[in-house]
Parts: C-alpha cells; structure tokens; sequence
C-alpha cells in the first residue's frame, strides 16, 4: 500500500539525517480533506496518510522552508512545479528529496457536498468508491465523477525527476480532453467573455489565497503589495480585481503546470484556471512547451536567442 | 412579545420592509457563494448557507470603505465627508454568532476612548433581525466561545424556522417597531413548544467541547513559548481567515487620486500578510508567518479580552471551512490546555 511504503520511507530519510524534515499530507479534522503536515522524527511517520483527498501543491511549501534540507511527498503536479522551480534556481542542488507518488487523481470536494442535501459529517475512500455519511444520509458516490477537472485532463500523475517513485508509474491517458475550460472560453464571443471574466472577479475579496498557495508565486514583492511605483488600488473596484487577475494569469506564462491549488484555494469559488489553461495552450502552441516535464529546457519567456522569431518586431 | 410569520408571507414581509428601510439580507453569488448584499427584490434574499462567506460585520465596517472626498476648486480645497448613512437600515437573516461579532466590534469602535462615526453611524440606523440557528454545522463551536446558537442579544427582532412558519420575538425598542407589522400573528403555545425542541437540539448538536474559557490566562504565560514554532507551519499567509471572520477588524487607510482630486479610502487589513507589519525603513518587527499568526490567536484570545473582558472569536467556523490548508483553530485552543500538551506534541511537535 501506497501509505505504508510513504512512511516507511520517511521514517528512514529522518532516522539516516538525510533530511530534516517531511513535507507530506496527514488526516486532520474535516471529512474529504488531509492538511499538509511536516514531520521531524522517524515516529512521526506514521501519520503520513495518502488518499483522493491529498489536494494540496506541496511544491509551494519550499519557499517557506528554505533553510531546510526537505524530504516532499510529491503527486505528479507537485513533481513538475519542483522542476519549474529548479529552473528558476528556487533550491539548492541536493536540497530536496522528492518522494514521488503516482497520483490517482484527486477529488473536488466541493462537487462532492454539491451531490448531497446536508453537511458531510464523514467520508471514507474504498477502491472506486467514495463513501459519505451525514445526519440522515449514507451515499457511496463513483471515485471518477468526482474528480478536480484539472485532475481530470492530466496526463503528468507518475511525477517526475524524483529520488524515489513509490508505486508503479501509471498510465497517462487523460479522462478528459486538456485545456478544455480555456477552448470553452475561447468559443465566446469577445462580449460573453468579458462578461464571464467580469462575473467571475466580481466576488474577489482580494484574499490572495490564490497567489499565496501558488509555487510560481514567489515574489518577494507582489506587484499588488508595491507602493512606489503604485500599479493598483486596494480597494474592491472591479477595474482593480481584474487587473489583479489578468496580470496574476499573465505572470505564469510559461510557467503554470495547471496544478489548479489557485482555485482549490478561492474561498468565493472564482474560475481561475481558464485563464492560465489559455495561456498553457498558447506556450505549448507556439513554442511547443509544456511546464515542468524537461528539467532542462527553461520557459520560453525567461530565454532569449537571437534565433527567436522577431517578426513582431516592426 | 411573541408572534409568527407564516412563510406564505415571507417574501411579501420582506417587500414591506423595502418601504422605509434598505434592506441587506444574504445573497447567493454562485452556487455555495453567498455574502449579505442590499436587496432590491424579496426573491433575492437566499438562506440556503447557514453562514455567508462574508460576515455581517460587512454591513457595518465594509471590506472597502469611502471616508470621504476632495477637491481642488481654484485655491478652495473642498472635501466631502461620506459618514452619514440617509436611510434607515435593516439586517436579515444574520445568525447569532455573526451579530454577537457586532457587539464585539462595538467594543473598539464604539468605545471609550474612541468613536468611529462610520461604524457609528451604520450601527445606530440598522435594525437587526437575527435568525435561530435550527442546524448548526459540524465546525461551529458559539456555545463554547460564549455564543450559542439562538442567542438572542444583539438581535432587535429575532425568528426562528418553524417549517411552515417563522417564530417571531420583537426583542428591543426597534423591534417593537414593528409590532402592528400586517404579516405577524400572534404565536400559540405549539409553536413555543417546538422553539424549545429546536433550542434543544442545537444546544446539544453544538456542545462545549471547546475549552475557550480561560485561555487568556493560559495564552499570557506563552508569549515566547516554543509552541509558536510549529502551530504556524502550514499557514500560507492568505487572507481568509482574518477577512473571513466576523470579528478581525483591521484596516488599512490608503489615498487614492491625485492632488486635485481623490478620496481617502480604509480596506480590511490583515495581520498575516507581511506588508501589514512592514515599516517604512524595511524593518518588519513580524518578519516570518510564526510571529504573524501567533499575531492572529493572540489578539483573539488574549490581548482583546485583556482590553475587553472577552475572546474575539464567537465560533463560527469559517477560517476552519475555507482555509485552504486546513488550518483548525479549534485544535489550537484545545493545545493550549494544559491537559492537552501531550496531544500537541503528538499532533504538531513530532
């Protein structure tokens, strides 16, 4: 079992000192989540946990504990964003020890507690099967229909340029097409998306949850926070969330493995991934790069050649 | 005085308090989003989410604020203050942890030794109708954080879900306003009989398991302690919690426009965020997330009832719900028990 073989494993990197700490997922107090957790002693192991509900990009967690040399349980998204970080010199060689774990998809819990009358007082993960309980109700849903649909269109879960693969790689064949929000949008007429984007930032409350658990987001001073030069306002005009949120989608150009944490995060349940999916389509149309699968290949807008094409340029 | 709406009447109820008042109920945003919003139609108003993401305390001190104008006219500065609220205001369907956060905020914006007229002001033209809580949900804990679910203070007018109807106290002066409303009728001993089985039942769904009381005595002798080193790992420093909770109250205030013309504007602010603390030389006295959220609980649980005799916290669970990374203040409260120390080892230091 994929649990016992994490623990096993994090129990040795800590009793050898290779690392001085896990960063892994633990069972916590609310059915169909896990918190992250971070482990220092070999028995505390043994509350890593691994189920569908392990929704979190622990890549983000890097920054933070930059001091440390880090053992990361990573899923196939976490995996990629540590190689888009490389990239960017965001560690030190040697620094992390990636314990990679193929990813069965994770489960949006929102569309769960949408597909029952009542709060959720349990849920429990059986083979395909997600068992819920709640005052007067007992269902046992199908594991695939409710699944995050950025989750849905991977084809990345066996993570990559790890120092450990835990489980046999699995096979990438996607349960939906790829970047399929971002086609949808792109089917709208200029009208119709302004005003889906419109509707959709208007509930912002400028939380920064969605830039906060980002893996990309790691400025030490976010264009939003900056005073000199003042670039937005801070209030809740709807001139200032937009902006906020188109150049928040521009700045991961190139840079955006699709992981969709910036909408698990949105506590007003704003779309946010049409956004970077368009731009994910665009970089691997164009330059025919996809985020996070070559630790080699930086993005394309952080290089220049004289090669490049220029005919932009007039 | 108690009385009842029949639910037939409800949204024809609703209609005639648009008459004098203007009218903030909770509104859904998209489906399992709602906040408390101004209300045109009575078909706006949707009590599906025990709890609105946005608090009430929104009404009354809002995320985004005008306090006033300026202008330059020739050599005239001209400024335009915006405190003065002109209609009379009505609240509805806040629940009771939510308007017991009001009589918090009141404590500092209503105090002695301040008055904040824009609170003020919002605050003495609103009447408040708060709403029984029938279903409280699994990560609401008022009862334990000096709240319950039907309590009543605060609360001008306060209903109760019946079924078929609502059961209706006029509480205070401004509730008894509406005494002669058309649409209430006098309650009878079966609906009082049944508003004591719903009390009871959420008395008892939402329990004392939380061991608030007393934690500022607990929390003063942990101002270094070494607990703070591990509580914070998982914090992302995001806003939610603090902008998310009817209590947390600061603000930041910011000048926007140009010498001639402009306004001065005060946001909700949040002490997780690093620019909260950062100073003008560079320096930021709370430099890591271990010190911003010790910031947090310490503020609620121990430097507001050192000011004000009581936590800043009323149990309602939203920081818990919305948190992305599942950060459970409940959990915290119970490792500052002193018979819970060797949970938190196990649960945090391991």
């Amino acid at each position: 079992m994929i649990q016992q073989k994490i623990r096993e494993k994090a129990k040795e990197l800590l009793s050898k000192k290779t690392v001085d700490l896990i960063i892994g997922f633990s069972e916590w107090t609310l059915p169909l989540r896990t918190t992250p957790i971070f482990i220092r002693t070999p028995e505390g192991a043994e509350s890593l946990t691994w189920n569908s509900f392990c929704e979190n990009n622990l890549a983000t967690y890097i920054h933070k504990f930059s001091r440390f040399k880090i053992g990361i349980v990573v899923k196939g998204c976490d995996a990629r964003s540590i190689t888009a970080l490389a990239l960017e010199k965001r560690f030190k060689p040697g620094q992390l020890f990636l314990i990679g774990v193929p990813c069965q998809r994770m489960v949006d819990r929102r569309k769960v507690k949408r597909a029952v009358k009542g709060e959720i007082l349990q849920a429990r993960e059986e083979g395909d099967l997600i068992h819920v309980k709640g005052d007067g109700f007992e269902v046992s849903l199908k594991r695939e229909d409710f699944l995050y649909s950025s989750c849905e269109a991977c084809t990345h879960r066996t993570p990559i340029n790890t120092d450990v693969l835990l489980g046999d790689p699995v096979e990438e064949s996607p349960l939906a097409e790829s970047h399929a929000e971002a086609k949808a949008f792109e089917k709208m007429s200029p009208e119709e998306r302004w005003r889906f984007f419109e509707k959709e930032t208007s509930r912002c409350i400028r939380c920064y949850a969605c830039r906060e658990v980002c893996p990309m987001c790691y400025c030490t001073e976010c264009f939003v926070d900056s005073s000199r030069p003042k670039w937005m306002e801070k209030s809740l005009d709807p001139s200032d969330l937009q902006f906020y949120h188109i150049v928040r989608a521009y700045h991961q150009t190139g840079r955006c493995t699709g992981c969709g944490a910036c909408e698990r995060a949105c506590p007003m349940d704003i779309r946010l991934t049409y956004l970077t999916q368009k731009l994910n389509r665009d970089v691997r149309e164009l330059y025919g790069f996809e985020t996070g699968v070559d630790a080699e290949i930086p993005p394309p807008l952080s290089t220049f050649d004289p090669e490049d094409q220029q005919e932009f340029i007039k | 005085m108690k009385l009842k709406l029949d639910k037939k009447d409800f949204d024809n109820f609703l209609q005639s308090l648009t008459d004098g008042y203007d009218l903030y109920a909770p509104v859904q945003l998209a489906e399992g989003v709602s906040v408390f919003k101004k209300i045109d139609q009575p078909g706006e108003v949707n009590l599906t989410q025990l709890l609105p993401q946005k608090p009430a305390k929104d009404i009354f001190f809002p995320q985004s604020e005008v306090m006033f104008r300026y202008e330059k006219v020739g050599n005239q500065n001209r400024m335009t203050s915006m405190e003065e609220v002109k209609k009379e205001r009505i609240l509805f369907g806040a629940r009771p942890c939510d308007i017991e956060a009001i009589s918090i905020l009141e404590k500092v914006f209503v105090g002695e030794e301040y008055t904040d007229v824009y609170f003020l002001e919002k605050r003495k033209k609103t009447t408040i109708i708060g709403l029984g809580c029938n279903e409280p949900l699994s990560t609401c804990f008022c009862s334990s954080a000096g709240g319950d679910p039907f309590l009543r203070a605060g609360s001008d007018l306060f209903f109760i879900d019946l079924g078929e109807a609502y059961f209706v106290e006029l509480l205070t002066e401004k509730g008894m306003a509406f005494r002669k409303n058309k649409f209430f009728q006098e309650a009878d001993s079966r609906n009082l009989t049944l508003v004591k089985e719903l009390e009871e039942k959420a008395f008892e769904k939402v329990g004392y398991s939380i061991p608030v009381e007393g934690i500022e005595k607990r929390l003063g002798l942990m101002v270094e302690s070494s607990f703070w080193d591990r509580v914070h790992e998982k914090c992302m420093g995001c806003r939610i919690c603090t902008y998310l909770c009817p209590t947390c109250h600061c603000f930041d205030i910011v000048d926007e426009g140009d010498p001639h013309r402009g306004q001065r504007v005060r946001n909700w602010d949040s002490c997780l965020s690093a620019l909260y603390s950062l100073e003008t030389s560079g320096h930021n006295p709370r430099p890591t997330c271990q010190e911003r959220t010790r910031q947090r609980l310490m503020h609620k649980f121990y430097y507001f009832p050192k000011n004000f005799n009581r936590v800043a916290c009323v149990g309602c669970g939203r920081c818990i719900l919305y948190c992305p990374v599942h950060f459970d203040i409940r959990q915290v409260i119970l490792w500052t028990s002193a018979r819970r120390r060797r949970r938190f080892q196990w649960e945090v230091t391991r």
